[in-house]
């Protein structure tokens, strides 16, 4: 396991000690790094920490992520015969606002695990941190193996749950899909509270009112590239039909035991033309 | 909006202790509000081979539960070179269930195995550790459904009685399953929370624990 | 003008009084554990095909989290050649179809002539925008008549839209899903029933407060054909009789005799023909 999760408390007081922390910004999250922040390292200690003592002095307490800022939507990933596919859209959306257009919500982990992510973009890009730094290490042990996706993901399912757990939620879903090299394709979602499961197809969100009909029905472990490939554009464009919060701008991700491709940014063929849509009431004048 | 820490993710399980058996048995359907997650997903730890354990409830809480419980019973396995006593375990489920008494595990758990005599035992929990060993019970979504089932079916002494007689069932292993599967595609009927298989664990000292898939309903 | 006052204090309020449902909401508010209406937590849905229209609905009928009906009928006939899903409050549903479709018998008993889609339309819309969205009956609405087929949605607070497909209910995004996915132009009957099948589906499978069968309505100028239970895809997939008690299974703790004399013995029967013909007599 990761070596600072070890770190005796009071070792790991200042920022600098910990190895995550590069910059003196990330001080103030020092505890975020899963090590306990006071210096009392009693279970069951009761001693009003500064959040209380503000509190009690009429301040605010401090506050915790109780709702998004900008929030990404669906991400999709599904299983086929040679590994997985996975796709989002790029938007980074401000309330309903079609805010940042270019946000890369798909993450390459290693040369066998990619992670996706909807809700709060900024969370997202410190989950990306401590990805970084976990891979940072995983090189640094210099052991010849390098964790999988299934690793992946009980590292984030504990992250998720260790953060709900603070009553101080990483607002994301997240979704690793990957291929091991012995137990083959790996797709596997978190939510925010730690709810985790593994399943032939994931969607977060919309997605999973929208997509997972789709892939319920047709998705197949044994799929072939182009079968998975044109079934991930047909969701994606329903999810782009019918989800007020997302933009025909998307990022297509494979893994195949040769490693992880991302697609650059392209765009689907999308049809509001249907001549039945033009005015469906025309003969049905009368009412209003 | 307030955010809330739990969820609940549905599924119902049921545990029989009968003479020289034990049956655990869960549905394997991991939802969230009115939409599936996943439809196999366990919710059944294998602890050793004299105890499993079935949580329903928060799916969440249910992941950590099963980490720690696992980590205990192994550290038991290497300190004293013998797989925990499913009396044992339960003690410690309710212990580590009510060390979170003002933030609990958000779960429903039934601790099931086989005790030193060969018979099966089954403890029955709430979410902060209350617990008493009982003859069969449920938890979870489809509880209050099945569990008038199992009353009027596995034919158990009354609780009443007196001189106390031993709470196990007197049906015979086979009919035991039987009445698991009839208890589950009932409940996988009316109980929207419960469907897709329902998997079920039977201990036996001559076999250990062996494993059976029923599929349910996929509505 | 000062007398007027008064005046005005006399007059009955016009229009409908909301002051149950305010009250509804503030015992609620107090901790009142209000009931449990069954609702069709559903998937219901339409589209438009070349010569006519196709409704779809699942069949489960829900009260919380228990399943109340497993083969409930959620299309609702409001004429000969019109029908309607509903979603929402069961009992709203129901009433509020039958009501319109009760005014819609006695206005072609008037008119002698054929029920228009949107006649049902507009008394569907201003009988719900009335009731403020307190009615919880939300529809899909088709029908053909002499202007052609027509597919339209009712929210429950009045509001309409008239559309090629339209879905509603729980499972409505699951259908959509497979509506967006495999709508074509001019499809013809089977392909329409087909993907109005699988949208139903789609609910059936994925929306936990839609499941058991598929109902379908087929619309033409020809007539309609409710197709009932068209797809059952949920058997029971364990079926056993439970073996009967045997006999002694309840423990006889004590027991007592007790001899019952014959009737005839101790009861004389005095009929008197005449009597019970005068009782029974309400002219």
């Amino acid at each position: 396991m990761i070596p600072h999760c070890q770190l005796p408390s009071h070792i790991a007081t200042g920022p600098h000690v910990s190895p995550f922390v590069s910059s003196p910004s990330h001080a103030g999250r020092a505890e975020d790094l899963h090590v306990p922040s006071s210096g009392s390292s009693a279970p069951f200690s009761v001693a009003p920490s500064a959040d209380h003592a503000e509190a009690s002095a009429g301040a605010e307490p401090r506050k915790h992520t109780t709702y998004p800022y900008v929030t990404g939507n669906s991400v999709l990933a599904i299983k086929y015969k040679d590994g997985v596919l996975m796709a989002a859209d790029m938007l980074g959306a401000y309330g309903s606002t079609k805010r940042y257009k270019s946000v890369q919500r798909i993450l390459r982990v290693n040369d066998t695990t990619i992670v996706g992510a909807s809700g709060e973009i900024s969370d997202f890009q410190y989950i990306s941190n401590l990805l970084d730094e976990l891979m940072t290490q995983d090189f640094c042990y210099d052991d010849g193996c390098t964790m999988t996706p299934k690793e992946v993901h009980a590292y984030l399912c504990r992250v998720m749950y260790n953060r709900r757990n603070k009553m101080d939620p990483l607002w994301n879903s997240l979704v690793v899909a990957g291929v091991d090299k012995t137990s083959g394709s790996f797709v596997g979602s978190v939510g925010m509270l730690g709810t985790s499961y593994t399943d032939s197809h994931v969607a977060t969100s919309f997605g999973n009112h929208l997509s997972r009909p789709l892939f319920r029905e047709f998705q197949r472990d044994d799929m072939s590239l182009e079968e998975a490939v044109s079934l991930m554009q047909e969701a994606l464009r329903v999810l782009f039909y019918r989800d007020k919060t997302s933009i025909n701008k998307y990022v297509l991700a494979k893994v195949e035991s040769s490693g992880v491709a991302i697609s650059k940014p392209f765009a689907l063929d999308t049809k509001w033309d249907l001549k039945a849509f033009v005015n469906p009431s025309k003969h049905a004048v009368g009412s209003w | 909006m307030s955010w809330s820490p739990y969820d609940l993710n549905g599924g119902t399980c049921i545990a029989i202790g009968g003479e020289g058996y034990c049956i655990v048995a869960a549905s394997t359907r991991l939802s969230t509000g009115f939409s599936i997650l996943t439809a196999d997903k366990s919710m059944i730890l294998p602890v050793n081979s004299k105890c499993l354990i079935a949580s329903a409830g928060f799916d969440g809480d249910r992941s950590q539960l099963h980490k720690v419980l696992t980590f205990r019973s192994e550290n038991y396995e290497h300190f004293h070179k013998k797989p925990m006593s499913c009396p044992a375990m339960a003690q410690m489920l309710g212990n580590t269930l009510y060390y979170k008494r003002f933030f609990p595990y958000y779960t429903f758990n039934l601790c099931a195995g086989l005790d030193d005599q060969g018979l099966g035992c089954v403890y029955t929990y709430d979410a902060i550790g209350s617990h008493e060993r009982v003859g069969y019970s449920c938890q979870g979504s489809g509880k209050d459904l099945v569990q008038p089932v199992l009353d009027n079916q596995l034919k158990a002494p009354s609780i009443l009685e007196l001189p106390p007689k031993v709470a196990v069932t007197s049906l015979s292993k086979d009919e035991a399953i039987e009445t698991v599967k009839i208890a589950f595609s009932a409940a996988s009927e009316r109980d929207i929370y419960t469907g897709d298989a329902v998997e079920i664990f039977v201990m036996t000292p001559e076999h250990g624990v062996q494993k059976e898939i029923l599929p349910l309903r996929r509505d | 003008m000062a007398s007027s006052g008064c005046l005005v204090s006399e007059q009955k309020p016009n229009g409908f009084d909301f002051d149950l449902c305010k009250r509804n909401a503030w015992l609620e508010k107090q901790g009142l554990q209000t009931l449990k209406p069954w609702s069709t937590g559903t998937t219901i849905c339409g589209v438009v095909y070349k010569d006519g229209v196709v409704l779809g609905a699942d069949t489960r009928s829900t009260a919380g989290e228990t399943v109340a009906d497993k083969n409930c009928e959620k299309i609702h006939y409001m004429a000969p050649n019109i029908y309607c899903c509903g979603a929402g409050t069961a009992a709203d549903t129901e009433n509020v179809t039958g009501m319109i479709s009760s005014q819609l018998e006695l206005h072609r008993f008037r008119t002698n002539r054929e029920s228009r889609v949107v006649t049902s339309l507009t008394l569907l819309k201003s009988h719900l925008f009335r009731y403020q969205g307190y009615i919880s009956a939300a529809l899909v609405l088709g029908g053909v008549d002499c202007k052609g087929p027509h597919l339209f949605t009712v929210f429950p607070h009045g509001s309409t839209d008239a559309l090629p497909f339209c879905t509603m209910g729980s499972g409505s995004l699951n259908a959509m899903a497979v509506y967006e996915s495999g709508y074509k132009e001019d499809m013809s009957k089977a392909e329409a029933m087909e993907l109005t099948k699988r949208a139903i589906r789609a609910g059936i499978f994925n929306d936990l407060g839609s499941g058991s069968n598929v109902d379908l309505c087929v619309i033409t100028s020809e007539g309609a054909e409710y197709l009932r239970n068209v797809d059952m895809p949920n058997p029971r997939t364990f079926t056993a009789v439970p073996k009967p008690f045997a006999r002694g299974t309840t423990p006889v703790l004590k027991s007592k005799e007790l001899r019952v004399p014959s009737l005839e013995s101790r009861v004389t029967i005095e009929s008197q023909e005449g009597d019970v013909a005068t009782a029974m007599d309400t002219t």
